[in-house]
């Protein structure tokens, strides 16, 4: 295995109920675990994907029960890349769907879902073509905390 | 998901429990807006220390009760914010309405 490839990936398929938020929530969240993230990281993580997924819902299928894909990779640096993909109306005008308070979603949305997610990760990247869908691929470095360890015992020892 | 309102003479106090996330939110949103309707608080307080998560749709949900309430001419308070929902609380800007209670 070369280094750069990851040490484990996952991919999971769900349709577009907004049930299934927790439940994305939750499976990135245990995925994750694997890193020994911590609670304040995790706690971004699983916010970042609660946005991306409740946007898949919300915006891009809409009344439609659709299927969202799911795929995150982990890596020995602590890099995780997170992507979220629907088949829905996809997105006209990407940088300005992305401005902070830009909504379409009408009274109950504040138009903050590319804010958080830009603010809790480490990378937002977002493709869209309109009639085809969306897929935002989202990263953050987590601390190895195997290497404050070692630096510790360097340390100590 | 559950909540608790407790009635203390024109002060209402929500106290939200559980996660809150687009699918949540709806029915909390209802359940307030119906009790809020009828009783026509002069203070409505949100209580978030017993929510563990919160995305953006807890926003939408604070600026909603928030246009309510003013509209009845009654006043938003918001209590019990971790710091999580701290920092969502800040990138919203809600923060500058004055209506989050420092605390925790
Ligand atoms: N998967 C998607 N499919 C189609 N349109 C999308 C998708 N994701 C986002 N959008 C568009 O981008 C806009 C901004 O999204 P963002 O998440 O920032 O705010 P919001 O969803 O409108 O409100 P909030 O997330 O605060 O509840 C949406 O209103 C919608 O028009
Ligand atoms: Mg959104």
């Amino acid at each position: 295995m070369r280094i750069l490839d990851p040490i484990n990936e996952m991919k999971l398929e769900f349709v577009a109920r907004s049930s299934n938020e927790a439940f994305a929530r939750g499976a990135i969240a245990s995925f994750v675990l694997q890193l020994d993230p911590t609670i304040s990281e995790l706690s971004d993580i699983k916010t970042a994907v609660s946005e991306a997924v409740t946007n898949s819902i919300v915006h891009g299928y809409g009344e439609v029960l659709g299927t969202i894909y799911l795929e995150a990779k982990i890596f020995e640096t602590g890099k995780i890349i997170i992507r979220i993909r629907d088949k829905g109306v996809g997105i006209p005008d990407v940088s300005q769907a992305m401005e902070p308070l830009f909504t379409t979603g009408g009274e109950e949305r504040s138009g903050l879902g590319f804010a958080v997610m830009q603010s809790f990760m480490d990378g937002v990247k977002v493709f869209s073509k309109p009639g085809r869908g969306t897929t935002v691929t989202l990263e953050k470095n987590v601390i190895r905390r195997f290497v404050k360890e070692k630096k510790q015992s360097a340390v100590v020892g | 998901m559950g909540m608790k309102i407790t009635k203390n003479g024109r002060r209402c106090t929500v106290l939200l429990d559980g996660d809150i996330d687009h699918c949540s939110a709806r029915s909390m949103r209802e359940m307030i807006d119906r009790y809020v309707n009828e009783e026509k608080p002069e203070v409505l307080c949100l209580d978030f220390s017993k929510i563990k998560f919160m995305d953006s749709s807890g926003i939408g949900l604070i600026m909603g009760r928030y246009k309510l309430i003013k509209i009845l001419g009654g006043r938003l308070v918001i209590a019990g914010v971790s710091e999580g929902i701290s920092r969502i609380i800040k990138l919203s800007g809600l923060g500058t309405l004055g209506i989050v209670k420092e605390e925790r």
